[in-house]
């Protein structure tokens, strides 16, 4: 498939696809593109204000707004994602219903979409990182690395969503309310050294997106942050996060090649 | 025979059709457990099989629901098929439906963009084409404007401009003429003449018999899923056009019947005449006959209150004949007292018509009357037709009995 993915054919598809999108995306808005540059900003801004001069969160935190708004802005792109993924089979049913071409080109490309937005933000991001002065270690080396993992979960996830949905549209709403539930079960807010229970920690942990954020925020804004590695240090439960990403990708890539054959007649 | 360059083998399609909406997680749950049949069968094709060969106009002709679009669907890759093999040599375009992608929103030059690279176009051939297409479509003016501004006439223009430049082996073509001016229009039989000049191979849907005609050589005509004929153009179009008849003549009486079975409810009707079938000697159920075959025709009715001495007859009238060719009834051949019937019984009919009956298109008026023959318990004005082929005698109803005697005296 990956192979594939770079046939000039495709590759020209997925490009004009994206394209489509972001277009219609900023459909008659004054500002357009500016908009994806100024939503990580105003969202700075307020967690900023709510959770560094009101509520204190993250005190004993170093550089804890940057920290606050990279968890943030990775969380949204797992959303922004998966949720654009889900509906972009049953939202193009118009180009499968007529013509052939791989159906797995448009969760490729509406996933893109949402890879481009997270650039755009990580943009917004290392401003505010040289803004507050975080030494940068070598350790950022390893961030390529976390994002690959991050993308090959959220495309699974992306992947079984966007099958099941042909099915079953409740799916839908089933995912807002689980994507609510993983927003809170996730350290993205809070600081996951302010659950006092190790157990919970540990616990919380095998989130994949848990792992994710707290190695992403452990390579680029401060060691001062609870890791995977620092929770299972020696332990075969390392290994889970990664285990359930890699089941997760097979899992949900499988059951979207069996289903796609029909997805013509049942959309 | 290796200048096949689509081989279609066998092939049946199936949809299911949910009988409830199974669409949500809930009644996925709740009917999980249940194992009664949740949809029916569709069967759009049945065991369909042709070739079509190398450079090749191929007409597929068919009434609407025949299964036309479903084999262009599967013969594009859209659909699998339920059982059997298609096999297609070359790069194959579908032009199923122009302007596949096309987004209103969007200006012309950014769908003309997207379109392209839908047909496998990177930018830079686009950028190359562009102009070209602009002129052959016309539009200029309009390429900067949102295409939901365009008139339906210009889109199509718009999408015919881009596809037909699409170089491929094989191109797939449903119904593109139906839009357009009479100026448009001659610029597609333009290109079509073209292509039928080149080596491209052509499969080609339509109602239009004009164009058809004018470019296919071969082609295959579907009824209800199945190739009734194939083989030579002209021959195809002369079946096509028995089925059309029928199907304009049948329309009236078919659509009367239907509204009687929309309300059920409404009639509740004192018997309730079931299925008409005809048959011939050999009891093989079916509607097509020849002129020399016994034909039966026999019903069931279902008595839904006490009654007594029931009429039971059956009429047979002939398309475009005013008066009915056969009628007869329980009275009529002396049964006077055809007894009391309960609720829940079921009488039934069987009556053969006259051998001989010339070709034509037939239907049959059952009825069930009351004793004094003054109201009908249930009468349907075409309940079943059926056809009449083989005598070659269009002047009369009947033919004789045998060879009629000729001398000179």
């Amino acid at each position: 498939m990956f192979k594939r993915l770079f046939s000039k054919r495709n590759r020209v598809l997925v490009s004009e696809l994206v394209r489509t999108d972001f277009k219609l995306r900023y459909q008659g808005s004054v500002l357009g593109y500016v908009w994806s540059l100024l939503r990580p900003l105003l969202l700075f801004l307020i967690l900023y204000v709510v959770f560094v001069k009101f509520l204190k969160v993250g005190n004993g935190i170093p550089n804890y707004p940057v920290y606050l708004l990279f968890g943030m802005i990775m969380w949204n792109f797992f959303v922004e994602m998966t949720s654009q993924s889900l509906s972009s089979i049953v939202g193009r049913g118009d180009l499968i219903r007529k013509i052939r071409i791989p159906r797995w080109i448009i969760v490729i490309s509406s996933s893109i979409s949402a890879v481009i937005n997270l650039l755009l933000n990580l943009v917004v991001l290392s401003v505010f990182i040289i803004f507050n002065h975080v030494q940068i270690t070598g350790a950022i080396t390893v961030l390529p690395i976390i994002f690959v993992e991050l993308y090959i979960f959220s495309l699974g996830v992306s992947f079984f969503l966007a099958t099941s949905f042909v099915r079953y549209r409740d799916i839908n709403y089933v995912w807002e309310v689980l994507l609510q539930a993983g927003f809170y079960l996730t350290p993205i807010l809070y600081p996951l050294s302010r659950i006092n229970n190790l157990l919970f920690q540990k616990l919380l942990i095998l989130n994949p997106m848990a792992q994710i954020i707290q190695d992403a925020r452990y390579v680029t804004v401060t060691k001062d942050t609870i890791t995977n590695y620092a929770l299972y240090r020696g332990e075969p439960y390392f290994f889970i996060p990664f285990v359930i990403v890699v089941v997760i990708f097979i899992f949900s890539a499988n059951y979207f090649r069996k289903r796609s054959k029909f997805f013509a007649e049942e959309i | 025979m290796d200048d096949v360059v689509i081989r279609v083998e066998n092939v049946t399609k199936e949809f299911k059709l949910p009988l409830e909406r199974r669409n949500s997680l809930k009644s996925t749950i709740i009917n999980f457990y249940k194992t009664k049949k949740k949809y029916t069968l569709q069967k759009a094709l049945n065991h369909t099989s042709f070739e079509v060969r190398k450079g090749e106009f191929f007409g597929i002709v068919g009434r609407n629901g025949s299964g036309k679009s479903t084999l262009l669907k599967m013969l594009a890759g859209i659909y699998s098929p339920t059982e059997g093999s298609i096999d297609v040599k070359g790069k194959l375009v579908p032009f199923i439906e122009l302007g596949v992608g096309f987004s209103p929103e969007l200006t012309g030059r950014e769908n003309v963009f997207l379109n392209g690279a839908l047909l496998g176009f990177s930018r830079q051939e686009m950028e190359q084409m562009y102009d070209e297409i602009v002129d052959f479509a016309e539009i200029r003016k309009f390429m900067n404007q949102k295409l939901k501004n365009y008139s339906s006439g210009m889109q199509v223009r718009l999408a015919f401009s881009i596809a037909i430049r699409a170089k491929s082996d094989i191109l797939l073509i449903d119904e593109v003429l139906a839009v357009g001016d009479a100026a448009f229009q001659t610029k597609c039989f333009d290109y079509f003449t073209e292509l039928k000049k080149s080596d491209t191979t052509v499969v080609f849907v339509s109602h239009d018999r004009g164009s058809l005609e004018r470019f296919c050589d071969r082609g295959i005509l579907l009824n209800d899923g199945d190739v009734v004929s194939a083989g030579n153009i002209r021959s195809v179009l002369k079946e096509y056009d028995k089925i059309v008849m029928g199907q304009l003549e049948g329309n009236t009486e078919a659509f009367k019947k239907n509204k009687k079975q929309l309300n059920p409810k409404e009639q509740k009707k004192i018997v309730n005449i079931k299925e008409v079938k005809t048959y011939d000697s050999k009891n093989n159920i079916k509607n097509k006959f020849n002129y020399e075959d016994d034909i039966f025709i026999e019903y069931e009715a279902v008595v839904n209150e006490n009654i007594i001495n029931p009429i039971a007859g059956i009429t047979v009238w002939k398309k475009n004949v005013e008066r009915p060719i056969f009628a007869t009834n329980t009275l009529i051949e002396g049964i006077e007292a055809t007894g009391s019937f309960k609720k829940g019984e079921i009488i039934y009919l069987k009556t053969q018509l006259p051998k001989h009956i010339n070709d034509g298109e037939f239907y049959i008026e059952p009825a069930i009357a009351n004793e004094s023959a003054t109201i009908f318990y249930d009468k349907i004005d075409n309940a079943k037709e059926f056809f009449i082929s083989g005598s070659e005698n269009p002047y009369s109803i009947i033919s004789p009995m045998d060879k009629s005697t000729f001398l000179k005296k």
